[in-house]
């Protein structure tokens, strides 16, 4: 491999990091260590140049990003264990806590609660609502308290109600706000977490290590909460950080809902960083909503050549089930740019109300096979439905051309939709 | 779902180590000869500006100063360490300005559209030297901003009504109950909306600001349609007599459609109570927030007509260089700057005084 090779690619990897807001430095010394890395390397004979620099590139990245590591949650402690969330305002802690609150009790344990944000109007009341909601106890503190002694006191209560896990929601603040960064100090050495989690933004621009590091530096924490990672914002930030104070990012926030925290992969992390697509949470998405029955009917229907109408609207009542079109098709490697292009071409929420009363309006006969479907049909389903007979005809169209696709997906993928669909992403990765 | 022009980034890479010529929009500067920094460069990182141990509570303006001392020191600090002194100006220190500016969170496309300007200047020889290019660079921010300001002029209705909008933890609430106690001290008839029904205490919060200022707060139940409150709301709004309404909205991300669906529902209520209404839609954006406050302002000003943007935390460490980006790309006005986390802590945008304190020593 020579320099020029590794030159070029490392300049669009370099564009790729600093768009998803890899802070610039990080970016910097990563891109020498490539460079190091890749020049006078032997291409294996099974890649190209270009395929083994993204595979260097990828490699370097989950390593930095502690892929393999033991990111797992730390509670070999006597009980009950302290957890700290702390972070900038509207990070989401609060919401960060009852979702491992949530998740520990599924674990069988039992989780304590406790809002320690006295500042900002009505939090305290918002653990509450959010504790209600799942089931789990909140200790009750009021916003007239010092947040240390709430601290103190809920570790007491729970030391003596049988909680085994204590998890405290402190206030946002800014990193060099030194009277608030001493409060945090303080219940610290009062209540000796086992873990102080540093929740971040997944939007997080390049402040995130600034910001990181202030909160490191004052508490020294034990890990990172990747929050919002389920919009579009590429989260460069968790490798700033990971890569400048080196402590690993343990879970990552979905979603608004409060079982929507998942541990970290950070291999998908850094797929998603490099553009390349989140299939493996595609799919993963896709196996948790997708109805199993449901599916295998669709497969043995698909293998036997028999997908319908009535399937196809199954089918689009399901991926409306997983989110909408464009988070979808975005975790598809190469989707994001080509939707973009498509814009308006992808069905969104009311086109398929309108598949839906399109398809409704058949008679079974039509549903099983659309061959069938006339002039006239036609006119009667655009009428039934409350639509024009131009959209009958692009729904026609647009299922004859999902016909096909299936047919070629079945080629690609060695059975089935699920299969099918992570085939899709794999064919389109330089690398399996 | 066919592959076609799927020219992601991979396949741009590909394309390039294989020799395949494609059409590259990759935003690239123009013919940059050498690939590494001269080693002279100054290291970009200047002495932190000792953050003063603030013994009594610093006025507004020194705060929004220190605030805005600490971007500086991101920003310009690092351009002055790079051009003052510098007697010629080659394609490296171009290069070297273009990843500072992407690294401030300007926006990588304004960073570009800011580097040609600079490299045309250079090209007509009106540039000379480090100074020069400074006093270019700060021009051109603050024309940017210059072009979009359009201050709210609240006064233009009998009942103006407010929409904020934006993604989760950028403080709305915080904006709103601000917003709320500046219109009250100067004498004008407030109304809250809370049509945050989905986040716990949303409204709770709401309320809390609303007491701080005797502000009246309309409010349902937790889960109950926000559309409904912000029925109630204009109907309240009107039969009050209100001067201004502003509705509270659930935090959303940008790219969930059924939750911009429901923003839309919000926005034909209000406007079916109240014509022409809202008068002002207020995207408000976290001034920590990275590349992805363009993605934010793009879906949110196609799904609900965004008219203004309000920057916040400010006070933080945060460059807020995502806002020269937003406003210029998206021709949106900054309205307000959230400063501190008290109730008189939002401000009037002013470009003039940002960009001043911006680059001043």
């Amino acid at each position: 491999m020579t320099e020029d090779n590794v030159k070029d690619a490392l300049r669009e990897v370099r564009l790729a990091l600093l768009e998803a807001d890899v802070n610039f430095k990080v970016v910097k010394d990563f891109i020498e260590n490539v460079r190091l890395k890749a020049v006078g390397t032997e291409v294996l004979t099974s890649l190209s140049p270009g395929q083994q620099i993204v595979r260097i590139v990828h490699d370097e990245l989950v390593a930095i990003m502690g892929g393999g590591e033991d990111n797992s949650l730390d509670l070999a402690a006597k009980p009950p264990v302290a957890i700290m969330m702390v972070g900038l305002q509207g990070a989401g802690k609060t919401t960060t806590c009852g979702k491992l609150g949530n998740l520990l009790k599924k674990q069988k344990r039992r989780p304590l609660l406790v809002p320690a944000d006295v500042y900002r109007p009505a939090a305290i009341e918002q653990l509450k609502t959010v504790g209600r909601q799942l089931g789990l106890e909140v200790f009750n503190s009021t916003a007239d308290q010092k947040p240390v002694d709430i601290c103190n006191s809920a570790l007491r209560f729970a030391e003596l109600n049988g909680y085994d896990v204590v998890i405290m929601d402190t206030a946002g603040r800014h990193q060099i706000d030194d009277f608030l960064m001493d409060e945090l100090a303080e219940i610290k050495n009062t209540v000796q977490p086992r873990e102080i989690l540093f929740v971040a933004d997944a939007m997080t621009g390049q402040e995130a290590v600034n910001v990181a590091g202030g909160f490191n530096d004052r508490l020294d924490i034990s890990g990172v909460v990747l929050t919002k990672l389920d919009g579009d914002a590429k989260g460069g930030a968790a490798l700033s950080i990971k890569a400048v104070i080196g402590k690993p990012v343990k879970f990552v926030g979905l979603g608004e809902k409060l079982d929507a925290l998942e541990v970290f992969h950070a291999d998908r992390l850094v797929s998603r960083i490099l553009g390349m697509g989140d299939v493996l949470t595609l799919v993963e998405k896709a196996q948790a909503v997708f109805d199993e029955k449901e599916t295998a009917l669709l497969q043995s229907k698909m293998k036997k050549n028999q997908f319908d109408l009535e399937d196809f609207l199954a089918q689009m009542q399901q991926i409306k089930k997983m989110g909408s079109m464009e988070s979808i098709m975005g975790m598809i490697p190469g989707m994001g740019k080509m939707m973009k292009q498509m814009k308006g071409a992808q069905p969104s929420e009311n086109e398929i109300k309108r598949i839906e009363a399109i398809i409704r309006s058949m008679t079974p006969g039509e549903r099983a096979n659309h061959s069938i479907i006339n002039g006239s049909r036609r006119l009667r389903i655009s009428k039934g439905s409350g639509t024009s007979v131009q959209e009958v005809n692009q729904l026609l169209k647009r299922f004859t051309e999902a016909q096909k696709m299936i047919k070629q997906l079945q080629k690609l993928g060695p059975k089935g939709l699920m299969k099918g669909l992570g085939g899709l992403g794999k064919g389109m990765m330089p690398f399996g | 779902m066919e592959q076609k022009e799927t020219k992601g980034f991979f396949r741009g890479l590909l394309n390039k180590l294989t020799g395949v010529e494609a059409a590259d929009e990759r935003l690239t500067p123009v013919e940059t000869t050498s690939e590494t920094l001269t080693p002279e460069q100054p290291a970009p990182s200047p002495p932190p500006a000792a953050t003063s141990a603030t013994v009594e509570k610093p006025s507004f303006f020194e705060r929004l100063k220190s605030g805005l001392r600490k971007t500086k020191d991101g920003l310009v600090g690092r351009i002055d360490a790079l051009v003052l002194g510098k007697k010629e100006i080659d394609a490296d220190t171009l290069e070297e300005l273009e990843e500072i500016l992407i690294t401030s969170d300007i926006g990588v496309k304004t960073t570009v559209e800011l580097i040609r300007t600079l490299e045309q200047k250079m090209g007509r020889n009106e540039l000379k030297d480090g100074e020069a290019l400074r006093a270019a660079l700060k021009e051109e921010i603050l024309s940017r901003l210059i072009a979009q300001h359009r201050p709210l002029d609240i006064n233009s209705r009998k009942l103006f009504v407010m929409l904020v909008i934006g993604v989760n933890g950028v403080g709305k609430t915080t904006t709103i109950g601000k917003l709320a106690s500046r219109f009250t001290a100067d004498g004008k008839k407030v109304l809250l909306a809370a049509a945050d029904t989905f986040r716990a205490a949303a409204a709770e919060q709401l309320e809390a600001w609303g007491h701080r200022s005797g502000v009246d707060v309309i409010r349902h139940k937790e889960g109950a349609d926000p559309s409904a409150v912000v029925f109630d709301a204009c109907k309240a709004a009107v039969a009050r007599n209100v001067d201004i309404l502003i509705v509270d909205t659930a935090g959303r991300l940008h790219t969930k459609v059924n939750l911009m669906e429901e923003m839309k529902k919000i926005r034909r209520v209000i406007s079916r109570e109240i014509p022409e209404a809202p008068h002002e839609t207020l995207l408000v954006v976290d001034a920590a927030t990275g590349q992805n406050a363009l993605s934010q302002a793009r879906l949110f000003k196609e799904a609900a007509g965004v008219t203004g943007l309000a920057l916040t935390k400010l006070d933080g460490t945060a460059k807020g260089g995502i806002v020269v980006a937003v406003s210029h790309e998206f021709a949106l006005p900054v309205r307000y700057i959230g400063v501190g986390e008290s109730i008189d802590d939002l401000r009037d945008f002013d470009p003039q005084e940002f960009t001043d304190a911006l680059f001043q020593a």
